[in-house]
């Protein structure tokens, strides 16, 4: 019944039993302990359970564990390296790009997509690749700045 | 000069946030802990004959099942803290009975082992409905027809008539009077995080802890106590990260007595995490009123008088504020303007839906919807120009304190001063030039103004369900780090950051010294909580005051080490020293003295990993002129020599009671272009102009109106909780309740005036709803400038573009 | 939230996913990009016995050009087809349709195989399939048939695949000479699903006619349809701004059109007749 999965989190494969339909949201959040990806709907539509999957940002209440068996993957919290933050996190705090915080780690994990496909987006371009994640809180205007910060700071970069 | 006060400060929330670090209460993971899943009623209206729980107690992992008979008797019925007169109140449980009265009405607990397990039981519950007619328009149901709380004999709950001035006559003398019906849907408030309780039972200890996603920590506390029959002092109620609330967690909620209770009952941690259809479902919507205004003015727009006859669609239960939420509006009626007689007749009706109740702005933007709507209609009436409608109805700002006909006495306000602001940052001549220009292209643009004013910093207490006061209490430890204990709970607000400035810049510490802790009954002295724009006005000057009476004593303590009387000492950035001269003292009341020779202040903190173990060092004051805060905290822990009659211990607490109520006011210009062909309305511009008083942190205001204005966006065009004929839930989930989502908004181009209120010390009114309140009628009555030419003066919410589509094809330009 | 129990097999052959499929036709689904049926299964609308997840399956990702066809892998993700330089060249209506689908997650993990085998009215897929009259290569263990376009879309959430089938390639003929392209769409506020989707592929002569017109429409009516008049209309004809008014008129001609909160069926008529005639206009205003 159970199946076997191998799953690279943040670096770090682990070997698990997961029953087929556990999705991967709750594999990260229950089986890892990885709590900073959330749930915000069951229909696919906030995106602040957004991760990426062999580097493709995806929505990990919408796909099984057993989906993932043999992917990278990285959450929020594999996001920062060696303490430092992310240009796109940098900007998020910044740019209050966040007030409750809940929908902001999926929030930062879209964005940080949306800059690796087009490193100098416009605040259009910006609003489009965030089309699939919901905020209640900010209004949107702090997150679009906070992605123009980031995407600043990455151009920045050598 | 402040250091943090005024500044743009980044969040001291925010690391933990943005690394996934923080704890919502779902985030929190305790040994053995039993999931709940909810079987809840798929009809509106339906008599239970009976629930079989057989097959599902035998599922794999089911640990028990408890339905409304287990519990009806055990738990005290799910409060209500309105108390208006003649109020109908059912009993409400919190698990259904006999009868069901609205969709994801609860009707049984399922336990398991975990959350898939309870899923998959509560699957297999057997309940015998049998289905009742649905009462589901609420103006229908005032009239009669099906009764849902047959112990009533209708399904009014109440009714109220409020307001000052001869309401007839002001009618009567007015040289127009102009009637509108007018809609102020049902919304659902939909936080990110939807709701959650883990309540953890230690049966030795016979304490239980709930950790709730809720904006009132202690009120629930005292709520729950009473609900589940445990003493209050052995009810700990922590809110750990709170994923948003907006008025949907200012709650009390039958989950959170019933996952208390099941713990106690089971000895083990017991879970609840609400899914997003539960959260359509259950957690309560707001506005929800269907009204008519009558306005009357005198040929040059002066207004005369106002009169609001709604029905407020209640659904089948009062909540914790329920009934109230009405009242709101009508204090509100007279909105930033001079109307001498106004009226509001209330008919509160149940109907078996969810309940109504506060959600952002809770019966603000009702009344400010109703007033600018109706502002713009005199206007239309007149031929006249909307902005100059507003001026001629404004008070000046002279005649602050301002008495309304609703009786409340506006603190402070310079309407024309925001109104001024605003049109000259959107160009607004230039604007209606534009609208000349592009009318006679064919296009359809409209400008909308709306020129709010709203009730903030709830509230003095005698207005208040239970207590308009807030608590702080400010410590400073022995190693001298600052402790802010606040009895609000804010969610998101960023008052961790604000208070911190605040606390920082009154102590002459670094912000990184202070921590704000919120949200823990058992840590934090009894608070209100954070709504109705209240936790900076509120219990920021709680926490102002705190650090006065804190400075007070720390002030007696330094002038003891420095040999000195209090009154020959100063405080400054941080340092008390001794006043030399005349001089010197009145540059220390600049905030200077402690420049001149500050290499003589001695490290103040003791610091932590490389002090001295064990005892600690007394601070060497021998002959010194200074001694810092953090060397006075020491002292006073330390207690060795302390001046005669000083309590050991540097903390001050203080529960602040406001005289007032405090009223924000701004305006917010919307530009709207339609498409001629789909009805779609898109904004060209929006620009805004808010006076909260003096501001602490721009970057949070900004980001409290942002989010505020998005969520009148959604009111204005796309949201609407809708229910079919039979009370099903049309907009159950995300994919049918259309949230804005950043692709639909504009750039917000945001400016502020600043003044002042004299009800708190902090001169500080309070932003958290603004956006809310002011941001709707903009938007509506720029669509109805748009369609002006097509003979339209109103268009009900949410603006669908069908509806607009409508008038463009049915009329003739 | 919580899926039922199901039995899960992700075969590394289409063959042993064919005949997983073929022993249990009635309860078994097949599971692609997941994001049609992932979500019905949370919501417990959709509860199948065993899920057959094809996406071990080697050789079913991919955009080919085979015998002057375009040929699409059915696991060829949205975001696949969005992003691919060739298809921007050679079929812009391709990249175009995937770029308005949902939003970049959805279209990161959601495949054209199973948005299509899914059948949801209001998907965008069916309306660019349909303008292009593509043909559908269904397999079974009893073998391969090909399917067009017109006769794929059943009704809502149906297909002509049988229980046993499995859509393997969507193949396109290759728009040739003077060819403009365009989908357009009134996105559901909600959803994101098309309320309206026009797809349009538009040929034009050496003599500035019309010589070849698909028209797709989506969103409109329980399935996805080819706007035949509308097609007939511009086909000879020289589509300036009168000709494809009057033409686009045509869009919903007959159609028993849905109407839900957001939009009556009458003004989902009125819709596709406006979204026609500008997907058409821009589709000739692409044309080079």
């Amino acid at each position: 019944m159970k199946k076997a999965v191998q799953i690279n989190v943040n670096g770090t494969t682990r070997e698990t039993e997961v029953e087929p339909r556990l999705l991967l949201v709750h594999y990260l959040r229950d089986v890892l302990g990885l709590t900073g990806t959330h749930v915000g709907c069951e229909t696919s539509l906030c995106g602040a359970c957004t991760v990426t999957v062999d580097g493709q940002a995806v929505k990990s209440c919408t796909m099984f564990a057993v989906q993932a068996d043999g992917s990278n993957i990285t959450t929020i919290e594999g996001l920062a390296h060696d303490g430092e933050l992310h240009p796109v996190q940098e900007g998020f705090w910044e740019r209050h790009g966040l007030q409750c915080g809940y929908c902001t780690p999926g929030m930062i994990m879209a964005a940080a997509q949306l800059l690796e496909r087009n490193h100098a987006p416009t605040r259009e371009e910006i609003r489009h690749g965030l089309e699939g994640n919901l905020c209640r809180c900010t209004g949107y205007q702090h997150i679009v700045e906070a992605v123009e910060y980031a995407s600043k700071a990455v151009n920045r970069e050598p | 000069m402040a250091r943090y006060v005024g500044q743009r400060v980044k969040r001291t929330e925010d690391p933990r946030l943005i690394k996934g670090l923080a704890h919502y209460v779902d985030d929190i993971r305790l040994p053995d802990t039993l999931h709940v899943a909810f079987v809840r009623s798929i009809y509106a209206h339906a008599r239970i004959n009976g629930v079989d729980a057989g097959e599902a107690l035998k599922a794999p992992g089911v640990v028990a099942i408890f339905t409304g008979k287990d519990v009806s008797e055990k738990i005290g019925p799910v409060p209500c803290a309105s108390a208006l007169p003649e109020l109908k109140v059912p009993d409400h449980r919190v698990l259904a009975t006999d009868k069901v009265y609205f969709v994801g009405h609860p009707i049984a607990a399922v336990v398991a082992a975990d959350a898939y397990a309870a899923r998959d039981a509560a699957e297999l519950l057997m309940i015998d409905y049998e289905e009742l007619p649905a009462v589901v328009n609420a103006e229908e149901a005032a009239q009669g027809g099906a009764v849902i709380h047959e112990q009533f004999g209708s399904n009014v709950a109440y009714k109220l008539t409020a307001g000052e001035g001869d309401i007839v006559a002001a009618l009567a003398s007015a040289d127009r009077r102009i009637k509108q019906r007018i809609i102020n849907q049902r919304l659902a408030p939909v936080a990110m995080e939807p709701r959650g309780v883990l309540a953890r039972y230690l049966p030795g200890e016979q304490e239980l802890t709930v950790w709730s996603s809720t904006q009132i920590p202690h009120l629930l506390r005292t709520q729950l106590a009473l609900m589940i029959g445990i003493p209050e002092n052995k009810l700990r109620v922590i809110t750990p990260e709170v994923g948003g609330g907006f008025g949907s967690k200012l709650n009390v909620y039958a989950e959170e007595a019933l996952l208390g209770w099941i713990s106690m009952q089971l000895g083990r941690p017991a879970k609840w995490i609400e899914t997003r259809r539960e959260n359509m479902q259950a957690t309560i919507h707001g506005r929800g009123q269907v009204g008519e205004i009558e306005i009357g003015c005198k040929a040059d727009g002066t207004v005369t008088g106002l009169r609001y006859n709604v029905v407020a669609d209640l659904g089948a239960y009062h909540q914790l504020l329920t009934p109230a939420i009405p009242t709101l509006t009508g204090l509100m009626l007279s909105g930033a303007y001079k109307i001498p007689a106004i009226q509001i007749n209330v008919t509160g009706v149940f109907t078996n839906k969810m309940a109504t109740d506060a959600y952002r702005g809770a019966g603000r933007p009702e009344a400010t919807y109703v007033v600018e709507r109706a502002i713009d209609l005199v206007a239309a009436e007149l031929g006249l120009d909307p902005v100059a409608v507003r001026r001629r109805n404004f008070p000046a700002p002279e005649e602050f304190p301002f008495k309304t006909a609703t009786g409340l006495f506006y603190d402070s306000g310079n309407y024309e001063g925001a109104l001024a602001k605003a049109l000259e940052n959107a160009g607004y001549e230039r604007l209606r030039e534009e609208q000349r220009a592009a009318r006679e292209q064919g296009r359809i643009v409209g400008i909308g103004v709306s020129t709010y004013v709203e009730i903030c910093a709830l509230g003095p207490s005698q207005a208040m369900p239970a207590g308009g006061w807030e608590s702080a209490t400010v410590r400073i430890e022995p190693t001298g780090t600052v402790t802010v204990l606040t009895g609000a709970s804010p969610h998101g607000q960023g008052q961790e950051t604000s208070f911190a400035q605040l606390a920082a810049d009154e102590l002459g510490v670094d912000m990184g010294d202070v921590t704000v802790v919120h949200g823990d009954t058992a840590i934090v002295q009894y608070g209100i909580g954070t709504f109705g724009s209240r936790a900076t006005a509120v219990g920021g000057t709680a926490v102002f005051v705190a650090i006065e009476k804190l400075k007070e004593k720390a002030s007696k303590i330094a002038a003891h080490m420095l040999g000195t009387d209090a009154v020959n000492v100063v405080f400054a950035e941080g340092v008390f020293s001794i006043k030399e001269t005349k001089k010197a003292a009145a540059a220390a009341g600049d905030g200077k003295a402690a420049d001149a020779d500050s290499d003589e202040v001695p490290e103040p903190v003791v610091p932590v990993g490389e002090g001295p173990a064990g005892a600690l060092p007394e601070p060497e004051t021998e002959g010194r002129k200074k001694v810092s805060i953090q060397e006075v905290a020491l002292a006073a822990h330390l207690a060795r020599e302390l001046p005669p009659d000083t309590e050991p211990g540097l903390s001050a607490t203080y529960f602040f009671e406001p005289k007032n109520f405090t009223f924000p006011f701004g305006t917010h210009i919307a530009v709207v272009e339609i498409d001629r062909e789909t009805g779609e309305v898109k904004f060209q511009r929006y620009v805004a102009v808010d006076d909260c008083g003096r501001v602490i942190n721009p970057m949070l205001v900004d980001g409290q109106v942002q989010g505020g204005i998005v969520q009148s966006i959604g009111q204005a065009l796309y949201e609407e909780v809708v229910y079919d004929e039979q009370g099903q839930l049309i907009t159950g989930t995300l994919m049918d309740y259309a949230v804005p989502r950043a692709k639909m908004i504009p750039w917000f181009e945001l400016d502020r005036t600043e003044t002042p209120t004299d009800v708190n010390p902090l001169g500080v009114k309070g932003v958290g709803e603004a956006g809310t309140i002011g941001a709707t009628p903009a938007i509506v009555n720029a669509v109805v400038d748009a369609l002006s030419p097509f003979g339209v003066r109103h268009i009900d919410m949410p603006i669908r573009p069908e509806a607009v589509w409508r008038i463009i094809n049915s009329s003739d330009e | 939230m919580i899926p039922a129990q199901f039995d899960y097999a992700a075969p590394a052959t289409l063959d042993e996913a064919l005949s997983l499929l073929a022993e249990r036709p009635d309860d078994a689904k097949i599971l692609a990009g997941g994001h049609s049926l992932i979500p019905a299964m949370k919501l417990r609308l959709a509860q199948p016995a065993l899920l057959i997840d094809i996406g071990r399956v080697k050789d079913l990702s991919y955009i080919r050009e085979e015998g002057g066809q375009i040929r699409i892998g059915a696991m060829t993700t949205h975001y696949q087809l969005e992003s691919s330089e060739r298809l921007r060249e050679i079929c812009p209506l391709l990249p175009e349709c995937a770029a308005s689908i949902g939003d970049v997650q959805v279209r990161n993990k959601g495949t054209i195989g199973g948005s299509l085998a899914h059948a949801d009215p209001a998907a965008d897929w069916p309306a660019a399939i349909i303008s292009l009259r593509a043909e559908l290569v269904a397999v079974s263990s009893r073998g391969e048939r090909v399917i067009a376009a017109d006769d794929f879309f059943v009704d809502m959430l149906t297909t002509a695949l049988r229980p046993d089938e499995v859509l393997r390639e969507i193949r396109i003929n290759a728009p040739g000479g003077r060819t403009g392209q365009a989908y357009m769409k009134v996105h559901h506020p909600a959803s994101g699903f098309a309320v309206v989707g026009v797809a349009v592929s538009l040929t034009l002569g050496a003599d500035g006619k019309c010589s070849a017109a698909g028209v797709g429409i989506t969103g409109v009516a329980t399935k996805a349809y080819r706007a035949a008049q509308v097609e007939g209309a511009l086909v000879g004809s020289t589509p300036d701004e009168q000709t494809t008014a009057s033409a686009a008129s045509h869009a919903a001609d007959g159609v028993d059109a849905n109407g839900d909160i957001y939009a009556s069926a009458d003004y989902r008529r009125h819709l596709a007749v406006v979204y026609a005639r500008r997907a058409i206009a821009e589709a000739v205003a692409k044309i080079k």
